[in-house]
């Protein structure tokens, strides 16, 4: 097996992997470092991102209200010292991008614009129209095309750690054109893999958001932390859950049920607020969850409108006027015209809410820092946790940044440590043992359970049983049905025995990341016996500060169910409170 | 929401097992309001596991799943059912290596894109502490359209020329450079003239302007290619007939 030294590898290279890489290259020019990825740093899912970072720069913003912000926003869940340090760092951070060319909208003057987001007190989202996270991702990857020490690994598929002597000490990963495994030797790994939306039939992820990067710290011993908190974006397409971002509400656009009713304002998001007048932290500017949750109780209510994609609610932005639309949300209109037939510009676009991002992940510190030493993990396949029960809307692209950033940073101080390698047999052995998985899987033959089949079920059980809403006996199902998915795994065989661009492969391995994170989510979810943020349970509808104002975290086994641990939410300034986006006590 | 049976015919390469490209015939169900890519999607989850292909976003962002479909360069995830007839041909993207079935190799293109240094290069250096460059929105629209380039290379399979002499830097490359140049904050053009100036660079387009036609994303690169072929010819008559007007 090929053997690649290197300082430091990065798996993944999306907005995070890529911001790591710079961050190191720029520290130290002779610092070897290697860049892994299963796709094309420009196919990360960081581009599908529209609305906008979020970061303190205007006048009459700060960094008290922007903490206040996120952490109400995540239900007091997030460790304030690391939303400390994340607020602080967030507008140097978008500068810098600045500085690197992002096409940031502008005001007349040419500062940097900003625009509303939902539980946002103050407007503080930067963006470019409504493609920032595709701005923000191609002005990283340019920028990294400056670096000749950030040696690239484009579709490379990393299949395990290598843990020796209690430290990572590199990873073993397949090159997808070849089929061949490498060992990759690194003094230090950063995980900056994305999240694992793909385990929900309807979500805004794209296909490669398997949750790769998390099964693979979890199975190599480092836990996961707070699965079972998933957001649901309130405003996707019906038909194909396409992100229609919050900036359409942030620039105006306005929610209604079928009776052409401002629902919102039932929901304790009200009063109700002129039309075209939208009001920081009120109606549609509330927070994800708290839409999501309320169009729910619409549904059950019997106010969703019915459409051949299921029951929908409205979002009008007619308006808003077609300038303004072409100006800040043209992606946004080509998407509905293209994929649903349906101007926004002349009509009202039926949407419902969307699986869209994973509030939990790999259990880090505020140095991005995990468990293990000599791995670190930042972006959304990481939990550090600055979002708690539920993220703020325009907090995760602000968040890769940073933390991306500050993994980098971390890894150079672990390499500086100075620990010494470990034998090179010892991590062959390793290797080989990786490799030796795969061939198994690879020769395996009469196989009496199918790739498609097994994650059919995983993606229904999830949808039915981890919604928006939770039981105690739906969770106990899920996980029930999880744990049997996983040992039935054991029974698939693959039908492409071959070597070059093995796609069955690729499906077979992410099925398995899908699969052991899914368990996580639904035993975090069925054990946390309350209702906060993201995870609302119908048998525990409060939040329990006295027990549970704690962190999940999960650990992984091989054939057993995780064992549940709990860490206490790190407080510094504020205490938990009550959630207020009724615009009537303001 | 009407079904209606499309016959997918898909060219399959496998460099293992077979000595040259083949087509294989796909009957799928298809709901009208699907894409070519939903209807690969069903062939590999329910009639043939072992057929490659990339793709992720499915909302025409992430540039994965270029192919040719009926000929003509697409994105697999934009290309919808309803506006083709019952028999439709994949074949991977034109111009390009296959590696296996529909999946083309994408280095050529990512080194001239690297060469043409796609990224800023500031007219001065300011620290991050000094706040952000300042730039009117009159000023970005003099390059926002070239910073949309999803890098999906559906220009460079219609392009003629890349298809002839492969050193082309081709459209979407010099597109990047020229988003670049008319940056307001940049200060590297004439770094980046060596490159796209150059045989191989913009002198090699020969304006069929199928490069715009093809672009899922309007970014126009005949355009930016037009504007650079005017920026160097200026810049060849201030060196050659007028050099006290050289900056």
């Amino acid at each position: 097996m090929e053997i690649v030294k290197t300082d430091i590898a990065i798996v993944g290279a999306g907005g995070a992997g890529l911001r790591a890489a710079i961050a190191l290259a720029e520290a130290d020019p002779k610092l070897r470092i290697a860049l892994i990825s299963k796709v094309y740093p420009m196919r990360s899912h960081t581009c599908a991102a529209e609305g906008g970072a979020a970061g303190v720069i205007k006048s009459d913003d700060s960094m008290a209200l922007h903490f206040g912000d996120t952490v109400g926003g995540g239900d007091w869940l997030s460790d304030q010292d690391a939303v400390e340090y994340f607020i602080q760092e967030a507008p140097k951070e978008l500068t810098q991008l600045e500085h690197w060319g992002c096409p940031w909208s502008r005001e007349p003057d040419g500062s940097v614009a900003v625009r509303p987001f939902g539980g946002m007190k103050i407007k503080r989202t930067w963006f470019a129209a409504d493609k920032s996270g595709f701005h923000i991702l191609h002005t990283l990857f340019q920028t990294s095309l400056k670096y000749p020490s950030i040696q690239r690994f484009d579709e490379y598929y990393a299949t395990d750690l290598l843990v020796e002597d209690g430290r990572c000490q590199g990873l073993t990963a397949l090159e997808i054109r070849s089929g061949q495994m490498k060992q990759f030797q690194a003094k230090a790994v950063i995980i900056a893999a994305g999240g694992g939306g793909k385990m929900f039939p309807f979500t805004t992820n794209g296909n490669i958001k398997t949750g790769d990067g998390m099964a693979l710290a979890y199975r190599a011993g480092t836990p996961l932390k707070d699965m079972e908190f998933v957001q649901y974006h309130p405003t996707g397409l019906p038909n194909n859950g396409i992100l229609l971002t919050e900036g359409c509400r942030g620039e105006g656009g306005v929610l209604f049920n079928k009776h052409g009713r401002r629902y919102l304002q039932d929901y304790g998001m009200g009063p109700e607020t002129p039309i075209g007048q939208p009001v920081l932290k009120t109606m549609e500017l509330g927070p994800r969850d708290r839409l999501s949750q309320a169009f729910w109780g619409e549904q059950k209510k019997g106010n969703t409108v019915s459409t051949p994609w299921g029951d929908c609610v409205l979002l009008d932005m007619r308006h808003l006027g077609e300038k303004k639309i072409d100006e800040r949300l043209p992606l946004v209109r080509d998407l509905c015209i293209s994929y649903l037939g349906k101007d926004p510009v002349k009509e009202p676009i039926p949407i419902r809410p969307v699986v869209h991002y994973m509030m939990g992940g790999i259990h880090t510190d505020t140095r991005a820092a995990t468990r293990l030493p000599g791995l670190f993990a930042a972006g959304e396949c990481a939990c550090v946790s600055i979002n708690g029960a539920n993220r703020l809307g325009s907090n995760s692209l602000t968040e890769l940044l940073v933390f991306g950033k500050r993994a980098a940073l971390s890894a150079i101080e672990h390499i500086q440590s100075g620990f010494p390698t470990s034998k090179d047999a010892a991590l062959a052995a390793q290797a080989q043992a990786s490799e030796a998985r795969i061939d198994a899987l690879m020769k395996k033959t009469g196989g009496t359970e199918t790739i498609a089949g097994l994650r059919k079920e995983m993606m229904e059980t999830m949808e039915t049983n981890v919604g928006i809403y939770r039981t105690g006996s739906e969770l106990a199902t899920a996980c029930d049905k999880i744990s049997e998915l996983r040992q039935r795994y054991a029974n698939i065989a693959l039908h492409d025995k071959t070597h070059v661009y093995n796609t069955d492969l690729m499906q077979a391995l992410e099925l398995k990341s899908m699969l052991d994170c899914a368990e996580a989510v639904t035993v975090g979810a069925r054990e946390r016996k309350e209702s906060r943020g993201a995870h609302q349970r119908l048998d525990f509808t409060e939040r329990d500060d006295v027990n549970l104002l704690k962190h999940t975290l999960t650990h992984y086994h091989p054939t057993d169910p995780p064992r549940i641990e709990y860490l206490d939410v790190v407080i510094t300034q504020s205490q938990p409170g009550v959630r207020d986006y009724s615009g009537a006590k303001k | 929401m009407s079904e209606r049976q499309i016959q997918l015919e898909v060219l399959r390469y496998n460099p293992e097992t077979d000595s040259e490209p083949r087509y294989q015939s796909y009957s799928v169900p298809c709901l009208n309001e699907w894409v070519v890519l939903d209807a690969l999607n069903y062939v590999k989850d329910n009639l043939d596991p072992t057929l490659s292909y990339r793709w992720s976003c499915h909302m025409a962002v992430c540039g994965s799943c270029g192919m040719m479909i009926n000929g003509e360069p697409k994105l697999a995830c934009k290309a919808f059912i309803h506006e083709y007839t019952d028999q439709i041909r994949v074949d991977p993207l034109a111009n390009f290596p296959i590696e296996r079935d529909l999946v083309t190799s994408v280095e050529d293109f990512i080194t001239k894109l690297a060469s043409v240094k796609p990224y800023l290069i500031p007219k001065s250096d300011q620290p991050v502490s000094a706040g952000e460059f300042k730039q009117t929105p009159a000023e970005l629209k003099k390059f926002k359209q070239y910073t949309l380039c999803i890098n999906c290379m559906l220009c460079y399979a219609a392009c003629p020329q890349y298809g002839l002499v492969p050193e082309f830097l081709g459209p979407a490359a010099i597109s990047m450079a020229h988003r670049y140049n008319q940056d307001s904050r940049d200060g590297g053009r004439d770094e980046r003239q060596e490159v796209i100036a150059s045989d191989e660079g913009v002198w090699e387009c020969s304006f069929v302007g199928a490069c715009s036609e093809v672009c899922p994303k309007h970014v126009d690169p005949a355009g930016a290619l037009q504007q650079v072929k005017v920026a160097s010819t200026i810049d060849w008559y201030k060196e050659h007939l007028m050099p006290w007007m050289k900056k």
